[in-house]
């Protein structure tokens, strides 16, 4: 589904992504760790398309089309999701409104039909149950004035709403209480098929206990430096980073 | 001849023309404009209210002004404007006149739609009482330009206490007579008690090079409320000078709304004089410019008296080449004691050669007052755009989207539908 190979990334002439290689298949959940600031919501922004980085070397293939030359919205309507880290707020701008016209140019683009008013309501009151958020949320402007924990589950709304092929989570965990997060995790866990993937980026062990992935990858300085089963994140959980760093230094 | 000159010779023949009708008041106003205006003629680069709007020497060089002094309506409401059937009272003024028979009559008991001409004859002490009272000819040489020519306009009255339900809209449409100077004049009284919406719509495009120089005056009396709206949708060959002086007596409301669209110079003067206590004003202002268009909002808030409230909230879009100049004055006079005034001017612009001059100017001669103002300029927010987009939006909507929220919130205080779906559809077709 998603094969990245060498992919090197930067801003401003300063490289971030030292070639990193991940495959992911359908139906896989994979997890990427990592110590802050080694690049893991940069590599989750170059794979959304943020215009900023500029790729500098190597090569991601997503459902057989070459990614790196699509536009961000195309991405998207090839079935690509990002969960931002930091969802930025938009004033002015409803939620609902917003929303229905990402459905409807989805839908436009592969040539369906688009959803009148009241079966746009109907598809998005079932996804509202499902993240168990506020329909009062919905006619707020986008993320303005939300809580943090509100952003999160907007971010995992929208996600049930567009249904993606691939979903990236930047630390969706990251400032949610623990019901909140059981909520999410059972989000991600209801949308999960054999069909589609999963990829968690997550400093904690908590959510992977809710949402237990195939593969956990650990991201150290723009690469991919160690992969392993679910039990990586445990031992990630009881050591720390430092271990790794030194594996890394020792080369 | 020089352009003074010329427009001395107009001068002295109108004078001559009207000699023996109604309104020595008048005559004298005109006079006394004329003069105002020759002192100093249009405004010069250096003049410091006209510093960023080279509007005064463009039109010396540009137009003869050989059809000052005699406007004509020709217009035969064959093409008609926009709005024209909305439920309204409609006049409809072409080159600066009413034109023959689109007074609306029987407007029932409290509105009266007239020509100054006629008001001069029927109504000559609220005549005397208010024209040229409020828009002072020694503070604007456009406005004295206007005044030592007035003698067509438009006369409305609404008499105390009435509530006129329906919109008042005043068309201003340039015909076909091709006259290259349009004096276009009114007055406006809101009695006490009484309320009224007016919209003034300058929506005819003639794609004809031409200088269009309007003055409204506006009192609204104690305890009246009045909802103004001015839409500026001209063609891009249109210079236009706008002066709006709005007079407001105890306890009154007034809101403005001045939308502007387009245009090649167009710049609004729009003044408050707050006369009395306990006013409530808002200004809401809107312009979305593109290609060479230049728009300058000058406005002024004059506290005068205590407890009086003011708000105004301007908001830009510039495109292309586009220039803004926004300069918003607040003058809190010594007796304004707990006056609230605000003020924000906020810009998008939307391409490196667009650019906007802004400068707020409070003057506070009270101590015990509550003012702000902020103004904010940048470009759209390429994280919001990204978030868009990364969700399936294409770029072109995303920016339309982020740009009709920045305009909204004053978009949505417009609630003369047909109007503010106008201003919508007009807005988004320029951003699209
Ligand atoms: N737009 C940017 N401009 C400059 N530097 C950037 C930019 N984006 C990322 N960086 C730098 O790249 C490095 C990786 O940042 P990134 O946000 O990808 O880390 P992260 O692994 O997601 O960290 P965290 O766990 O704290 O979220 C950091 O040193 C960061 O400062
Ligand atoms: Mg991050």
């Amino acid at each position: 589904m998603l094969s990245v190979k060498n992919l090197h990334a930067g801003i401003e002439g300063q490289a971030i992504l030292k070639g990193i290689d991940l495959e992911v298949k359908p139906g896989e959940v994979h997890a990427i760790m990592g110590p802050n600031g080694s690049g893991k919501s940069t590599f989750a922004s170059v794979l959304a398309g943020r215009e900023e980085y500029e790729v500098t070397e190597g090569e991601v293939t997503f459902l057989g089309k070459n990614l790196l030359e699509m536009a961000p919205e195309d991405r998207a309507r090839e079935g690509l999701f990002l969960a931002f880290q930091y969802p930025v707020e938009i004033a002015g701008v409803s939620t609902t409104n917003f929303l229905r016209t990402a459905v409807n140019q989805i839908r436009e683009y592969r040539g369906q039909e688009p959803l009148d008013a009241v079966r746009f309501l109907k598809h998005i009151k079932e996804k509202l149950a499902l993240v168990e958020m506020d329909p009062k949320l919905l006619s707020r402007s986008l993320n303005e004035g939300f809580s943090g924990g509100e952003k999160k589950k907007n971010e995992i709304f929208q996600m049930a709403v567009l249904e993606p092929k691939l979903a990236i989570l930047d630390e969706t965990d990251s400032g949610l209480d623990i019901d909140a997060l059981r909520i999410v995790a059972k989000g991600v866990n209801k949308l999960k098929s054999p069909d589609n993937a999963t990829i968690l980026v997550t400093h904690y062990q908590r959510l992977l206990d809710y949402i237990v992935p195939d593969y956990v990858h650990v991201l150290y300085k723009g690469r991919i430096v160690k992969s392993g089963g679910k039990d990586l994140a445990l031992e990630l959980e009881e050591r720390g980073y430092d271990w790794i760093k030194e594996e890394v230094a020792a080369g | 001849m020089d352009t003074i000159g010329k427009i001395e010779r107009h001068f002295k023949a109108l004078q001559e023309n009207l000699n023996g009708s109604a309104g020595n008041a008048w005559r004298k106003l005109r006079r006394e404009a004329f003069e105002a205006f020759t002192a100093n003629g249009f405004p010069k680069m250096k003049d410091e209210e006209y510093k960023y709007t080279h509007i005064g020497k463009v039109i010396e060089k540009k137009f003869d002004f050989s059809g000052l002094a005699s406007p004509t309506a020709e217009a035969t409401l064959e093409k008609r404007p926009v709005f024209h059937d909305a439920d309204a009272w409609h006049v409809f003024i072409d080159n600066g006149k009413s034109v023959d028979g689109s007074l609306p009559e029987k407007t029932g008991e409290g509105l009266e739609i007239t020509t100054l001409r006629e008001a001069a004859i029927n109504h000559p002490e609220l005549m005397e009482k208010h024209l040229g009272r409020h828009a002072d000819v020694h503070k604007d040489p456009f406005t004295a330009l206007n005044t030592a020519f007035s003698h067509e306009g438009v006369f409305i009255r609404v008499r105390k206490n009435a509530t006129i339900g329906k919109p008042i809209i005043l068309h201003y449409t340039d015909g076909g007579s091709g006259a290259d100077i349009i004096q276009t004049r009114n007055l406006i009284i809101i009695e006490d008690g009484a309320t009224a919406n007016i919209i003034e719509s300058f929506t005819s495009a003639m794609e004809k090079e031409r200088f269009s120089n309007h003055v409204s005056e506006i009192s609204v009396g104690a305890q009246a409320r009045l909802n103004y709206y001015k839409l500026q949708n001209q063609d891009k060959e249109i210079y236009q000078v706008d002066n709006t002086v709005i007079a407001q007596a105890r306890d009154s409301y007034a809101q403005s709304f001045v939308v502007t669209l387009e245009g090649r110079i167009v710049r609004n003067n729009l003044h408050f004089l707050l006369e009395d206590e306990n006013t409530e004003t808002h200004l809401f202002g809107l312009y979305v410019a593109h290609g060479q268009t230049h728009v300058d909002n000058h406005t002024v808030v004059d506290h005068q008296l205590p407890h009086c409230y003011s708000n105004e909230i301007y908001k830009g879009i510039l495109d292309n080449k586009s220039k803004g100049v926004f300069n918003g004055k607040i003058f809190v006079q010594p007796h304004a004691q707990k006056t609230n005034a605000f003020q924000s001017n906020k810009n998008i612009l939307l391409t490196d050669e667009a650019s906007i001059y802004t400068k707020p100017q409070l003057e506070i001669w009270a101590d015990d007052v509550s003012c702000s103002h902020g103004c904010t300029t940048g470009q759209l927010d390429e994280e919001q755009l990204f978030y868009l987009r990364s969700r399936g939006i294409n770029k072109s909507k995303a920016r339309a989207m982020l740009l009709h929220a920045f305009v909204n919130d004053i978009l949505d205080k417009i609630d003369i539908d047909f109007l503010h779906d106008y201003i919508n559809e007009e807005m988004y077709k320029r951003l699209d």
